[in-house]
């Protein structure tokens, strides 16, 4: 082996947008890394070590020390890696940015959840309840080609959560959930993250992804039947 | 430039104490301003309209929402005294790691305040639990953040002015269980910082049936 130089690891899942979402970020800063498909329903001992609290993917592993929940992983990528910073400079902007990360994460994700998991009103429900989500997120785009301002920024890779996998989920639900008519700037900005290479080659290929997200709405489908 | 910071709060909030804590290291005076939650401002809405909920700092005139959000802000705005977050980025990752653990502590507790009755062994235990893994990080360091109070200090302690209540609703003895907490929670308490933050314990506890009577609950 050579000399020890910067060993990144990456235990993650392909058609997770928390997984994702550090690729991303990775990408974006040139950090070579090696990537380590988990499986969750039968997860490694190196997983269970590195992340003995919540068990679950990702797990970044850098120099074999390991950091785990996503947001925490991205703002340690921005800290270590200073090209291309993910977070802005000043201190009331970086405030700003956690929060709607957080707002993505713990309120649209959350809400989003149930269009899937649920069925007939309860899923009506849910989709009124998420689109009153993302209309916050509409106005947070007016004038602005990403969450982050001029460029893609911390927003942006965690709400590739909404433009790619909340959004791919309307094929299989059969629900748009995000329509045209209602969120313009939200179609105008995935168009806009389209444009960028790194999502282009981060983000998980279309076909294999519905045909994933439709075998987990069948499976959990069965589930509440049973 | 002078410094305008107001925090809008409610005094038994356990996030409140959070900002009032963070605001105390650095030295920065700021406006505290009682809320009525039942009653909500018009600053309080205008300044946090997405949730609608205290803590809000407001620093000359601009608004900072999510208590963790507001200590690591104050950190980054005024670095110079008594860093909160490790300078060190590996160091720092694990220290926002084991706030958002300590945060995820929360819909447990809140089942177990003001969830129906049948919930409030199950929700005990799991808070329990969940301290034991806290405490298992504290391992036998002085603080969280090693020698120094630091960001996990902070997002902990303002549970302590509620563990009183906790253990009456949830029929547990947190000294018995997670003895490392106690005495680490009542080194902090000897902090200026967080004496001053933190409110009277008791006057928790005698609040609590208020609230209940309030939301309905018995």
């Amino acid at each position: 082996m050579a000399e020890r130089s910067e060993e990144v690891k990456l235990l993650g899942m392909w058609a997770s947008p928390f997984s994702r979402r550090v690729e991303i970020a990775l990408t974006l800063k040139g950090v070579p890394y090696e990537f380590s498909e988990q499986d969750i329903a039968n997860k490694s001992p190196l997983l269970l070590q590195s992340n003995p609290v919540h068990k679950m993917i990702p797990v970044l592993l850098h120099n074999g020390k390991p950091i785990s929940e996503s947001l925490v992983i991205l703002e340690y990528i921005d800290d270590t890696w200073q090209n291309n910073p993910i977070l802005p400079q000043d201190p009331y902007h970086r405030a700003m940015a956690r929060f709607w990360a957080r707002f993505v994460d713990e309120q649209i994700y959350v809400t989003a959840m149930k269009v899937v998991g649920k069925v007939g009103e309860e899923r009506d429900v849910a989709v009124e309840a998420t689109r009153d989500l993302l209309k916050l997120l509409e106005k947070e785009l007016v004038g602005k080609n990403f969450l982050g301002g001029e460029r893609l920024g911390f927003v942006d890779i965690v709400a590739t959560l909404v433009a790619f996998w909340l959004m791919r989920t309307e094929e299989v639900v059969g629900v748009k959930v995000v329509p045209v008519e209602m969120f313009p700037e939200i179609h105008r900005w995935v168009e806009n993250l389209l444009d960028v290479d790194v999502i282009k080659k981060c983000i998980p290929p279309e076909d294999e992804h519905l045909n994933y997200i439709k075998a987990r709405m069948d499976s959990l489908k069965l589930k509440s039947v049973q | 430039m002078t410094e305008e910071v107001i925090l809008l709060d409610y005094w038994p909030s356990m996030f409140g104490v959070r900002t009032r804590i963070a605001l105390e290291e650095k030295d920065i005076k700021f406006d505290y301003r009682e809320q009525d939650l039942c009653n909500k401002s018009a600053l309080l809405l205008e300044m946090n309209p997405v949730h609608k909920k205290i803590p809000v700092l407001i620093h000359n005139g601009k608004p900072v929402c999510e208590s963790l959000i507001q200590v690591m802000y104050i950190d980054e705005t005024w670095p110079g005294k008594n860093p909160l977050l490790p300078s060190d980025p590996y160091q720092r990752a694990q220290a926002k790691f084991w706030g958002y653990f300590i945060d995820k502590m929360v819909p447990g507790l809140a089942k177990l305040m003001w969830g129906a009755k049948f919930e409030e062994q199950e929700a005990g235990k799991e808070f329990i639990e969940m301290l034991k893994t806290v405490e298992s990080e504290l391992g036998d360091k002085t603080y969280f953040g090693g020698e120094t109070c630091g960001y996990v200090d902070i997002a902990l302690i303002g549970f302590y002015c509620w563990f009183d209540a906790f253990e009456k609703y949830g029929n547990f003895s947190i000294e018995a269980e997670c003895p490392q907490i106690i005495a680490w929670a009542k080194r902090c308490v000897k902090r200026g910082s967080v004496a001053k933050s933190l409110p009277d314990s008791d006057k928790i506890t005698k609040l609590v049936p208020e609230i209940k009577k309030k939301k309905g609950i018995e």
